[in-house]
């Protein structure tokens, strides 16, 4: 691509990407300690789960849909998860069962939208709700602790120097921007969110791959589950609660449009940042929880306005 | 003239990222004239029309309304000022009625901002009266026909005291008698001093209802000329800027082999027992009226809708084809006549949209080839003259006939022989149209098989081997491109003839 065209495509992600920079920097003015390799580190593993989730999602959005169940799925999976390896089950094996038992309550997801044609706002709702359930009637509403240090490395552990979630988040994105760039089912996503009646007659197995989206977005929020488990050392039945919400604004921070057919994953990753910086920051100021979430909300609604100021067509 | 113009346009310039839509444009609109608009696709005719509705902001030129400059701060403030526009597009809001559209935003109000019903409904009754128009003014638009829409959005800007009124291919989903109807109620306007812009690729409605006409090319204005005082050639020489042999260049290319053969094909309400035999190398124009089945007819072939009854032969083999996905399987296309709601992805690239329908052919092992992708569209875009600046810009952005261009790209990029065009031309200019035909006459001749549905007589007479005219959801008559004339065509379409033989 030219470069004209490189910056109308990615021009969107710049802006984040700036808008992610201002915000370190203002950081690094009010606190020097902001800046330290060590901090930095934390705040990209902190964002590492969010960051995960927020990759399925933004799959799901820009495929025209939405996915609330995240944060359910994200407890569920790990409980089953975490009893298999208080059972004795290899690590590899109990983490497979959970990343299958993800996509597995994702394709249902998937199922009851495209086969039983329910809009994803309902069929998400009630899978949040059930696997919720679900997780507390399966560990009886107890939390699942004490595993052993091969488990644990996933959250401890580093390679070359970098923690071993940061690798994992960016591995996933890698994964994911070649994914949605390269392979027919990230076309057909964008087109199935652009407009999925031209999708249809241009012979796309739209009910398919929206199926299998949903799936993905499942068996992410699962891996996202594996991440939270190793650094608590325990998997909660009430894991994950608002994650959907963390994740949506991630997702909508880095450009994607909630209408569909339009998104990044770069794009996200730079907005799952901008959430962790600001946490991060703000924890470092001392600021309270309470008024955080009100800057967290400010710079959600933000983010968004600027964004609609400048996709406004002009005229 | 010695009436001052009610618009004069000097100079106008407007540029997008890579192309120069409009490059100093000088328009003058009297008032009770029908001004036509000329020019090929991508010329700039409906940028033009956006810089005059506030739509769309000039880069530079002037803008004198009775002889005063103004500055349009936007469509509101424009239509304020008298100067309406009708998109394509309605913006008409389904489950209101007729009159509640009319007056959407401007309700009269009773004491106490209750909503004055009675009176807008009277208000919009006459305002739907004096078009001529029979339309009760409480029917909800989503029951109106495109025609009556068209005529409520008419009734919208009289209702805004429009003095200028642009219309942007009214007539491109019009049927014959809806044109009728739509060029009387030109008529009555002009005679109350509107002046009207009128848009349109088919030629010969500008000699039925202009007076002048413009022609813009490339962004530039070409000239001006009387319609009385003009002829087509001239017109045409100077859209395209050469002159153009035969509107209809066709080759017969000799029937071959069965491509397709469907019996008995019913869906209940719109289909009844459609039996026809489509040959390789043949191009079968499928006539009839708006709502005769023909489209239900393309897409029940193609697997969009479900059958009730019949059978499907592909080269002789009877098929079961569920779905679209299955039909391009077996090497059919299906160019929709809907571009922006079935036929384009709006808002990705040229590139992705020529390409939809064949990206397994364009990936391997689960990984899309984008050189192959690209040198597809640089073909495509190539080959019809694609106005773009590049296979990357979102279609989205490109002319209406340059849309329509990449809908047919997207089947001519699939390999398919057995293509099924509904409505190929439409919103195509004059010379691209031409191109059109010719690429036809190339598939044909290559082994292809066309189906080809054609709300434009001309077009069907002029580009088919055989005709086939549908009725009320059957076929009722077939013509061989000899014995088939306008008239027997018509009154097949309208059911006033038997079965005649072929
Ligand atoms: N929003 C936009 N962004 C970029 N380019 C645009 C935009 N709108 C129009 N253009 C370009 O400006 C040129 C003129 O477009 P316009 O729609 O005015 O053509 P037109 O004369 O109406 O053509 P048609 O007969 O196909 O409708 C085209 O090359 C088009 O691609
Ligand atoms: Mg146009």
């Amino acid at each position: 691509m030219k470069p004209r065209e490189l910056l109308t495509h990615y021009g969107r992600q710049f802006g984040t990407l700036a808008g992610l920079l201002v915000l370190c920097a203002v950081l690094w003015a009010l606190t020097p300690h902001f800046l330290t390799v060590s901090n930095l580190l934390n705040v990209a593993q902190q964002t590492a789960i969010n960051a995960v989730i927020a990759v399925g999602l933004t799959f799901v959005i820009i495929s025209g849909g939405i996915d609330l169940s995240v944060g359910s799925i994200v407890a569920f999976a790990g409980v089953v998860m975490a009893t298999l390896l208080q059972r004795a089950v290899p690590v590899p094996l109990a983490i497979l069962a959970g990343l299958g038992f993800g996509f597995g309550c994702g394709l249902a997801n998937g199922l009851l939208i495209s086969f039983g044609r329910l809009p994803p706002f309902i069929a998400t709702l009630g899978m949040m709700s059930m696997a919720r359930g679900g997780g507390l009637l399966f560990t009886d509403g107890r939390p699942v602790s004490g595993f052993d240090e091969g488990f644990r490395w996933l959250a401890t552990g580093e390679l070359l120097h970098v923690p071993v979630p940061v690798v994992v988040m960016l591995a996933v994105y890698a994964i994911a921007h070649f994914v949605l760039r390269l392979t027919p089912f990230g076309r057909y996503l964008f087109a199935m969110g652009g407009n999925e009646e031209a999708a249809v007659l241009s012979g796309v197995p739209v009910r398919f791959h929206k199926t299998l989206v949903y799936g993905v977005c499942g068996l992410l929020s699962a891996l996202a589950s594996v991440l939270l488990t190793a650094r608590l050392n325990s998997a909660q039945p009430i894991a994950g609660i608002n994650y959907e919400l963390d994740a949506i604004a991630a997702t909508v921070i880095g450009g994607t449009s909630l209408m569909g057919g339009q998104g990044s994953v770069v794009g996200t990753l730079i907005g799952a940042l901008i959430m962790g910086v600001l946490r991060n920051g703000l924890n470092l100021l001392g600021v309270s929880s309470f008024v955080q979430q009100v800057v967290i909300g400010a710079v959600i609604i933000l983010a968004v306005l600027l964004d609609t100021a400048f996709k406004r067509p002009k005229r | 003239m010695s009436i001052p113009p009610v618009l004069t346009l000097r100079g106008i310039r407007k540029a997008y990222p890579g192309v120069v839509a409009l490059d100093g444009v000088d328009l003058t609109l009297q008032a009770g004239e029908v001004h036509v608009l000329l020019g090929e696709n991508g010329a700039g005719k409906s940028t033009l029309m956006k810089v005059i509705s506030g739509a769309v902001a000039r880069d530079a030129g002037e803008i004198l309304l009775d002889g005063a400059p103004v500055e349009l701060r936007g469509p509101r403030h424009a239509q304020s000022l008298g100067l309406g526009i009708i998109y394509q597009e309605f913006n008409l809001i389904p489950h209101l009625s007729a009159g509640e559209n009319i007056f959407l935003g401007r309700e009269p109000r009773r004491a106490a901002g209750v909503i004055d019903q009675a009176t807008l409904l009277d208000r919009a009754q006459q305002l739907l009266n004096n078009l001529g128009v029979a339309i009760d003014a409480r029917t909800a638009v989503s029951r109106l026909s495109v025609a009556q829409q068209q005529m409520v959005e008419v009734a919208k800007a009289l209702s805004l005291n429009a003095r200028v009124l642009i219309m942007d291919e009214p007539t491109s989903a019009l049927t014959e008698q809806e044109i009728r109807e739509l060029f009387a109620a030109i008529e009555r306007l002009k005679a109350r001093g509107v002046a009207l812009v009128y848009i349109s690729h088919r030629m010969e409605e500008l000699f039925a209802i202009g007076d002048r006409v413009t022609v813009l090319r490339d962004g530039r204005h070409v000239g001006t000329r009387l319609i009385r005082d003009t002829s087509l050639p001239e017109l045409v020489r100077l859209m395209v800027g050469r002159d153009l042999k035969e509107q209809f260049p066709k080759q017969a290319a000799g029937a071959g082999d069965e491509a397709l053969r469907v019996e008995g094909l019913s869906r209940a309400g719109l289909l009844h027992d459609v039996s026809f035999t489509l040959r390789r190398g043949e191009v079968v124009g499928i006539a009839g009226l708006m709502g005769s089945g023909r489209t239900e007819l393309a897409r029940a072939i193609f697997g969009a809708d479900r059958l009730d009854a019949g059978k499907i032969f592909v080269r002789g083999h009877e098929q079961v084809i569920a779905s679209p996905r299955a039909a391009i399987a077996l090497g059919l296309g299906f160019l929709t006549e809907d571009r922006k709601h079935q036929g384009l992805v709006l808002g990705l690239s040229v590139q992705e949209n020529t390409c939809l329908p064949s990206v397994s052919v364009f990936s391997r092992f689960g990984v899309m080839q984008p050189a192959r992708e690209a040198s597809a569209t640089a073909q495509r875009i190539a080959d019809l003259r694609i106005k773009t600046p590049g296979p990357h810009q979102r279609v989205f952005n490109l002319s209406g006939g340059n849309q329509q261009k990449v809908v047919l790209g997207k089947w001519l990029t699939t390999d398919a022989d057995i293509l099924i065009f509904d409505e190929p031309t439409r919103g195509i200019d004059v010379g691209a149209k031409v191109e059109i035909y010719q690429l036809i006459n190339q598939l044909a001749a290559r082994g292809a098989a066309i189906l080809m549905i054609s709300s434009e007589l001309p077009e069907i007479l002029g580009m088919s081997d055989r005709i086939l005219v549908m009725q009320a959801g059957r076929l009722a008559a077939e013509f061989s491109a000899a014995d088939a004339t306008q008239e027997k065509i018509l009154a097949a379409a309208l059911g006033r003839a038997g079965l005649s033989a072929a």
